[in-house]
């Protein structure tokens, strides 16, 4: 019987624990840039750091970075998907 | 019965899995989920242009020390979650049980906290159609609105993962998952990061918002 994914068994436990203190640290700015900053600069933080941190949940902690390229094209297929809606809706009430 | 195949019966006994096709299965499922809790994100993002000061103001009123433990809490499960399907590749049963009862209590830890929140919250007289609620600007109501669908669905979602994991638990004690044979492991912590996701976008729409 195959394993369920051979790439796996390389992934070392220190990669999952640099991941989650960078999920950590990524928070605490987050935190920290509503507290500190200009309202305009802390909204900027939070539309660019919080994609990051799925972005790294996704990517290490679900496989993805290790997946087949179909795969990760129907994940973007998808987002992209909602992307597009979210454009379209704020197209839609800007100019009513 | 009688047939071509009860000749050879241990053709018969050999379970057939299909891995990749299992995984697939269990990411179609969760581009669903991401599609449900979209709309629900373009909702709030509609009325947050409409309402820009109730939603601000409702964003002060929350508790973000509730709301930024919870996310310490929910992403440290993710990496109990990511370890325990590691060890268990490594055939390092005892970590991969360790691991996975972490998650499930840090899963337990979050939705009391939770409690302990909204409790307060609906204590200070702030749910759905309170008496006190209804009496403040159409957009606080909404905003209250959002938050408690929102995070009360997120919250469901724990709870259904914590039912998950703990299923998957017996059968890491029971051994009927392996080093050789983890892919229901893998898959329960597919949702599970999944649901970690949704409230790393919870956190600032509600929390940070302000």
């Amino acid at each position: 019987m195959e394993a369920t994914n051979k790439h796996l068994h390389s992934i070392p436990y220190r990669t999952y624990i640099t991941v989650w203190l960078a999920l950590l640290a990524l928070t605490a700015i987050l935190v920290l840039a509503g507290e500190l900053f200009h309202e305009a600069l802390a909204v900027w933080a939070m539309l660019v750091l919080t994609p990051v941190k799925a972005g790294l949940v996704f990517f290490f902690f679900m496989h993805l970075k290790y997946e087949r390229t179909a795969l990760k094209a129907l994940v973007f297929m998808t987002l992209g998907l909602l992307v597009m809606v979210i454009a379209l809706f704020f197209l839609d009430i800007s100019y009513r | 019965m009688s047939g071509p195949f009860s000749e050879s019966p241990s053709v018969q006994s050999e379970e057939h899995k299909d891995y990749e096709g299992s995984k697939l299965g269990m990411w179609l499922f969760l581009f669903t989920e991401i599609i449900l809790f979209g709309g629900l994100f373009v909702l709030y993002s509609g009325y947050r242009a409409k309402y820009p000061n109730e939603f601000h103001q409702g964003g002060q009123d929350l508790n973000t020390v509730i709301g930024v433990t919870n996310t310490v809490i929910l992403l440290t499960s993710s990496l109990t979650m990511a370890i325990a399907i590691a060890a268990i590749q490594r055939a390092n049963r005892k970590l991969s049980i360790g691991c996975l009862a972490a998650t499930i209590l840090f899963g337990a830890a979050f939705l009391l906290n939770k409690y302990v929140e909204w409790s307060g919250e609906i204590r200070h007289g702030i749910y759905p159609n309170s008496p006190q609620l209804l009496e403040e600007p159409h957009g606080r109501q909404i905003f209250f609105g959002l938050y408690y669908s929102m995070t009360g669905l997120h919250g469901l979602h724990v709870l259904a993962g914590i039912i998950l994991l703990s299923v998957m638990l017996t059968f890491l004690i029971r051994k009927r998952i392996s080093s050789e044979d983890f892919n229901r492991l893998e898959n329960s912590g597919l949702y599970w990061h999944l649901v970690d996701v949704i409230w790393i976008f919870l956190l600032p729409l509600f929390y940070l918002a302000a």
